[in-house]
C-alpha cells in the first residue's frame, strides 16, 4: 500500500476503531442473544480498520461521538469484501 | 422480461385455481366437517410451455372460429367450447362437471399452421441466434473456454440479474473473435439483425421462423445452460410457437348486453381471428397456392398472435374494435397502473369506509367526529344478539334501513345475510333471537378510524368516537387539524368502521386522539389551540375583566361546569377566568411569546392560578412550549385533551363577545412614523447611490474571494436589509399594541410583524434564487430602466407598503418572485415527497426490542440503543430527562 499522506485515524471524524477480545465478544453475542451476523457489518478494507488488525468473523468496537447520548459505543462484524 | 410475463399470466392462473379451491374447501367444511388437510409450498419453478405440455394440459383442440350455433348454444371445438369452462349460469362444464363458479376453467389449444414467433421472446431468440453456430449449433465459445466464461456469468447474474447475463455472452464472444467463425465445426457465421418487432434478418435476407426454430433445436442442452436457463424447462425452440394455449372462456367472459346481444370479450376476438387465419393458412398451403399467399396469411397471423399478446408493440399498429379503439390484450390486462398487479392486487379498496369534504366545528370534542346522518344510515356496526339486548335490537331492526337508528341487514347464525326491507321487516323481526347479528346504523359514541392523506405520520390515522350531525360533509375540532395536516379549503377525508369487537378495542386504545397526544418527534403536544383561539386566551389573559356573572356565562358557554375553582370576588380578572379551568394544585413556570415593556416574559402558575403573564402560542400552540406537555404528564392524557377543547372553546367565546376584527386602519401610521420610513428609505437608497459610484470608480474594495461587482452586490443587499428592518421596527414600535392586527401578530396567532411592516411602510427586497432580480431584458430588468441600472428600484426593490399601492415596475416584480415561489413549490413537493417515501419503506419495519436495540424484521441489529442514547423522545422533555425537575417531584412526596 502506498504511504498515506497523513494517518486518517488521527483526524477528527474518524472514529475510533478496536478489535474486540474473544471473551468479551462471547458476553456481547450472548448479551444480545445473536449471531455475528446479525451485527452490522465493516468491510475489511475499511479505511477505518487501519492498522486493526482484524480478520472476517471478528468485531470491531467503535466509540462515536453522538449529539444525543455524548458517545455512542457500536460493534460491527468484520466481512471479506 | 419476456418470461416475467408468462410469469404473471401463470401465476395468476395459479391464484384462479388457489381461490376456487379455497372455495370448494369452505362448501366442503360447511357440509360436514373435516380435519383440513394443510400443504406447505416447497417450491416454485417458472418455464416457459413446451408444445406437449400445452397439449397434454388441453382440454379441447380448438379448430373453428365460430362461437355459437343458431341456439346459441357454444360450439364443440369453437372458442367457447364448454369444455373450457363455463360462464353461463345452468351449463355444466363437459371437463370437471362443474358449474358456473365452481369451475376455474380449462386451457385449449390450437395447432398452428406454420411456427410463430412470440413477441415477449425476441429479444432473447435473437440473443441466441448470435451467440450460437448455425451450423452445428453450438455457442460461438472454443470447448477449453466454456467453464471460465460460466463461472464469470455465473457472478454477473448474482450480481446484476439474468438479462446483464445475456448480454455479456455477447461481450465474451465479441472478446474472443469467435464471432465469424464456429471455434467448433468452423463453420462461416453471418450477421444476423433483428428488424422489430418479429423479423429476423441473416445477411440481409429473411430468415422465416421455421429456420429459427430448426437453429434453436440444434443448441444442445448444455450450451443452454449457458444463456441461464434450465433445458429440462425451457428450451429455446419452445419460443418460437408451434401450437398455441387457449386461455379458458372464464377469464374472458362474454357480456350480454341489455338488448339481449352478446359482446365478447377482447381476448375471445383476437382469437377468433387467430383460429380464423391460422384455418386459411392450413387450407391454402393444403391447396397449393403460391408462395406468395402463403407468406402474407403467415404474416397475418403472426401478426395476429403478436397483438395478442401484447397490443401496445412500438412498431405495430395496436389492433383496433371496429369504434377505433383498441383491445386491450394480455399485456394490457396485467400491465400499468390499471393493471391487474397494481390495480387488483396491491390496489387496497375496503368497505364500511366513507370520505367526504371536512369542516370545522369547535363544539366537538377533540376525539369526536361529525358524521353526517346519511353516512351514518349506510355504514353499518355488526352487533350480535343476547338474550340481554335482544329488545333493543329489535328496535333497529323495526325502523329499518329508511329511518334514523335503524339496521340494514340481519344475519342469520349460518352467515346467511339479509337486507331489511319492507317486505322482510316483519319476518326479520319475528325469528329474531339470539346467535343473529343485526348490522345496525352508526349512533353517537361508536369507534370510528379517521384520516387524511397522505398518512405520512401515526396521528394520520386516528381513532375518533362518531358523533352523528346533520349536514353533508365530516366534521372535526380544528384543535386536530394540525396532526392530520388538515384545513377546511375543501380538503377531503376519510372515515372507517371497525367491525369486530377486537378491531374496536385496539382503536381504542392505540390509535384514540388523546393516546397521540405527544409527538413521538420532538416530544411535545401535536394538539393545541390555533388562530382565534390563540388570540382570544390572549386578549382574556392580557387584559380583560369581567363580572362574575359575566364570567360564569363565558366559562359555560365553553363548555364548563365545575367552577369550584372561580374565584369567589365579584370582579375577576382575564386571568383568573382562565384560571379556572386549571387544575387547583398544578404549578409551572415559562415563557411567553408576548414581551412585556421591560422584556419581561415570564409566564407564572402557583398552585392553579395564572399569577403573571400571558397565554400566547408558546404554551398554547401545538408542537411549542412546556404547559401542555407539563400537564399531560401530571394529570394524564384524558384530562389534557379535554383541557385543551375547554382552553380552545373559552378562547373563541371570549373572543365573539369581544368582537374581533383586522381592520385597515390598523395599518395606518402617523404623519410622524411616515416621514422617518421615508427618510430611512431614502437614506438606504443614497447610500446604495454611493457604493455604485464608488464601483464604477473601481474604488470598491472587494470582499476576499469575490468580485467587485459581488461585492457590490452582497453591500447593497445587506444594505436595503437593513433600511427593511429598520422601516419594520418603525412600524411596530409605532403601531397599536391593542389593534387587533398586533394582537394576532404578538399573540403568534397568525402573521408576523414582517407581514405587518410589508403593509403599513415598504415590502422590501424581492429576490430570485437568492438574488435581487437581475433578469429579462438584455442588460436590464424591464424597458423602463437604462441599461446597467444597478439602483433598488430598477433590481426589484419595492420601496412602498401594500396599503400605499404597488408601481406597475414593482408589481411586475412582485409577481416575478410569486410566480417563482409557487414554482418551486410545486416541483419540490413531489420530490420531497417521494424522498419520504423511500425512507419510510426502508425503515417500516424497524422495532425498538425489549433490550433497547433497534432490529429490523430478521433480527438484525441496526442501533444498539435507540436514538443512541435510548431514550423515548415523547416520554422525555424534548428527549432530554429533566433530573433536577424530576428530584424535586419525588422530593416533594
Amino acid at each position: 500500500m502506498a504511504k498515506q499522506a497523513f494517518d486518517i485515524r488521527k483526524h477528527n471524524l474518524v472514529p475510533k476503531h478496536a478489535k474486540v477480545s474473544d471473551r468479551e465478544k462471547k458476553t456481547l453475542l450472548e448479551k444480545y442473544n445473536i449471531s455475528v451476523y446479525d451485527l452490522p457489518l465493516i468491510r475489511k478494507n475499511d479505511p477505518g480498520l487501519v492498522g486493526v488488525d482484524v480478520k472476517p468473523g471478528d468485531i470491531v468496537k467503535i466509540i462515536r461521538q453522538s449529539p444525543t447520548a455524548g458517545e455512542a459505543v457500536y460493534y460491527r462484524c468484520v466481512i471479506n469484501v | 422480461m419476456a418470461e416475467e410475463e408468462k410469469e404473471t399470466k401463470q401465476e395468476e392462473i395459479a391464484q384462479e385455481e388457489a381461490v376456487q379451491e379455497k372455495e370448494v374447501q369452505e362448501k366442503v367444511r360447511i357440509e360436514e366437517p373435516e380435519p383440513v388437510v394443510s400443504k406447505r409450498v416447497g417450491s416454485i419453478q417458472f418455464s416457459v410451455f413446451s408444445p406437449k405440455k400445452i397439449k397434454k394440459m388441453s382440454a379441447a383442440k380448438i379448430v373453428t372460429p365460430e362461437l355459437y350455433d343458431k341456439e346459441g348454444y357454444p360450439v364443440d371445438g369453437g372458442l367457447m367450447d364448454i369444455r373450457l369452462g363455463v360462464i353461463d349460469p345452468g351449463l355444466k362444464c363437459k371437463t370437471c362437471g362443474s358449474k358456473l363458479k365452481e369451475c376455474a376453467g380449462h386451457f385449449g389449444y390450437i395447432e398452428l399452421a406454420r411456427p410463430v414467433v412470440h413477441i415477449k421472446f425476441v429479444n432473447l431468440i435473437l440473443s441466441l441466434l448470435k451467440s450460437t453456430c448455425r451450423g452445428c449449433g453450438r455457442v460461438l465459445i472454443p470447448e477449453n473456454k466454456i467453464a471460465k466464461a460460466k463461472n464469470e456469468l455465473d457472478s454477473i447474474e448474482r450480481e446484476s440479474g439474468i438479462e446483464a447475463r445475456r448480454k455479456h455472452i455477447r461481450i465474451i464472444i465479441s472478446n474472443l473473435k469467435t464471432i465469424n467463425k464456429c471455434p467448433h465445426c468452423k463453420s462461416k457465421q453471418m450477421k444476423i439483425t433483428l428488424e422489430k418487432p418479429t423479423t429476423f434478418l441473416e445477411a440481409e435476407k429473411r430468415v422465416n421462423p421455421i429456420e429459427i426454430r430448426v437453429r434453436l433445436e440444434k443448441i444442445p442442452d448444455d450450451d443452454v445452460f449457458l444463456f441461464g436457463m434450465n433445458p429440462k424447462y425451457i428450451r429455446p425452440e419452445w419460443m418460437v410457437q408451434t401450437v398455441m394455449a387457449i386461455p379458458p372462456v372464464t377469464m374472458r367472459p362474454s357480456i350480454t348486453l341489455e338488448s339481449g346481444e352478446r359482446s365478447e370479450d377482447d381476448l375471445t376476438h383476437k382469437l377468433g381471428d387467430i383460429v380464423r387465419i391460422n384455418q386459411r393458412l392450413f387450407e391454402n398451403i393444403n391447396a397449393g397456392a403460391p408462395e406468395i399467399i402463403i407468406e402474407d396469411l403467415w404474416d397475418l397471423l403472426q401478426y395476429h398472435i403478436t397483438t395478442f399478446f401484447d397490443n401496445s408493440v412500438a412498431q405495430l399498429p395496436p389492433a383496433r374494435h371496429r369504434s377505433g379503439q383498441p383491445l386491450k390484450t394480455i399485456t394490457e390486462r396485467i400491465k400499468s397502473k390499471e393493471g391487474r398487479i397494481r390495480h387488483n392486487l396491491a390496489g387496497k379498496r375496503t368497505n364500511f369506509s366513507a370520505r367526504t369534504v371536512i369542516s370545522p366545528d369547535p363544539m366537538l370534542k377533540l376525539n369526536e367526529v361529525g358524521v353526517p346522518r346519511i353516512m351514518a344510515m349506510k355504514l353499518t356496526l355488526p352487533e350480535r344478539v343476547n338474550e340481554w339486548n335482544v329488545e333493543y335490537l329489535k328496535k333497529f331492526v323495526e325502523k329499518g334501513p329508511t329511518e334514523y337508528p335503524g339496521a340494514n341487514y340481519v344475519i342469520r347464525p349460518d352467515g346467511k345475510k339479509k337486507k331489511i326491507t319492507d317486505e322482510t321487516k316483519e319476518a326479520s323481526l319475528e325469528e329474531l333471537q339470539p346467535g343473529y347479528t343485526v348490522e345496525r346504523h352508526l349512533l353517537d359514541g361508536d369507534i370510528a378510524l379517521f384520516n387524511r392523506q397522505p398518512s405520512l405520520h401515526r396521528m394520520s390515522m386516528m381513532c375518533h368516537r362518531i358523533r352523528v350531525l346533520p349536514g353533508k360533509t365530516l366534521r372535526l375540532n380544528p384543535a386536530v387539524c394540525h396532526p392530520y395536516n388538515a384545513d377546511f379549503d375543501g380538503d377531503e377525508m376519510n372515515l372507517h368502521i371497525p367491525q369486530t369487537e377486537e378491531a374496536r378495542t385496539e382503536a381504542e386504545i392505540l390509535m384514540e386522539v388523546q393516546t397521540q397526544l405527544i409527538s413521538p418527534r420532538y416530544g411535545l403536544s401535536v394538539i393545541g389551540c390555533v388562530q382565534d383561539a390563540i388570540s382570544g386566551n390572549y386578549i382574556l389573559t392580557k387584559m380583560l375583566n369581567f363580572s362574575r356573572e359575566d364570567a360564569v356565562d363565558v366559562l359555560i358557554h365553553s363548555g364548563v361546569t365545575d367552577f369550584s375553582n372561580l374565584s369567589r370576588k365579584e370582579k375577576i380578572s382575564g386571568r383568573e377566568v382562565f384560571s379556572a379551568l386549571l387544575p387547583s394544585d398544578f404549578n409551572f413556570t415559562g415563557h411567553s411569546k408576548f414581551r412585556d415593556d421591560k422584556g419581561n416574559d415570564r409566564v407564572v402558575i402557583t398552585n392553579g392560578k395564572l399569577i403573571e403573564g400571558v397565554m400566547d402560542r408558546n404554551n398554547l400552540g401545538e408542537g411549542s412550549g412546556l404547559l401542555l406537555r407539563n400537564i399531560h404528564k401530571r394529570y394524564g392524557k384524558e384530562f389534557t385533551i379535554q383541557l385543551i377543547g375547554n382552553i380552545f372553546r373559552l378562547g373563541i367565546e371570549v373572543l365573539l363577545r369581544h368582537g374581533f376584527t383586522s381592520a385597515l386602519s390598523d395599518t395606518d401610521l402617523p404623519e410622524d412614523a411616515k416621514n422617518k420610513v421615508r427618510e430611512v428609505l431614502d437614506n438606504a437608497r443614497h447610500d446604495v447611490d454611493n457604493l455604485i459610484a464608488q464601483f464604477k470608480e473601481g474604488k470598491l474594495d472587494a470582499f476576499p474571494g469575490k468580485t467587485d461587482a459581488e461585492t457590490l452586490e452582497l453591500k447593497i443587499l445587506e444594505l436595503l436589509n437593513k433600511a427593511r428592518n429598520a422601516a419594520g421596527e418603525l412600524v411596530t414600535n409605532f403601531a397599536d399594541k391593542n389593534s387587533h392586527t398586533m394582537i394576532m401578530a404578538l399573540s403568534g396567532a397568525r402573521g408576523n410583524l414582517i407581514n405587518l411592516a410589508q403593509m403599513a411602510a415598504c415590502v422590501g427586497q424581492q429576490a430570485l434564487r437568492g438574488r435581487r432580480i437581475d433578469k429579462g431584458y438584455h442588460g436590464r430588468t424591464l424597458s423602463c430602466y437604462r441599461k446597467g441600472d444597478l439602483r433598488p428600484d430598477a433590481r426589484g426593490f419595492i420601496g412602498h407598503g401594500f396599503k400605499d399601492g404597488l408601481q406597475p415596475a414593482q408589481f411586475f416584480f412582485g409577481a416575478m418572485t410569486g410566480r417563482d415561489s409557487l414554482m418551486d413549490t410545486a416541483l419540490r413537493t413531489p420530490k420531497s415527497g417521494y424522498l419520504y417515501r423511500r425512507l419510510a419503506n426502508a425503515m417500516q419495519d424497524l422495532k425498538v426490542e425489549y433490550d433497547y436495540t433497534v432490529r429490523d424484521a430478521s433480527g438484525k441489529i441496526i442501533q444498539f440503543a435507540y436514538g443512541e442514547d435510548g431514550i423515548d423522545v415523547s416520554k422525555s422533555e424534548k428527549g432530554t430527562i429533566n433530573v433536577k425537575r424530576i428530584a424535586k417531584t419525588v422530593g416533594a412526596k
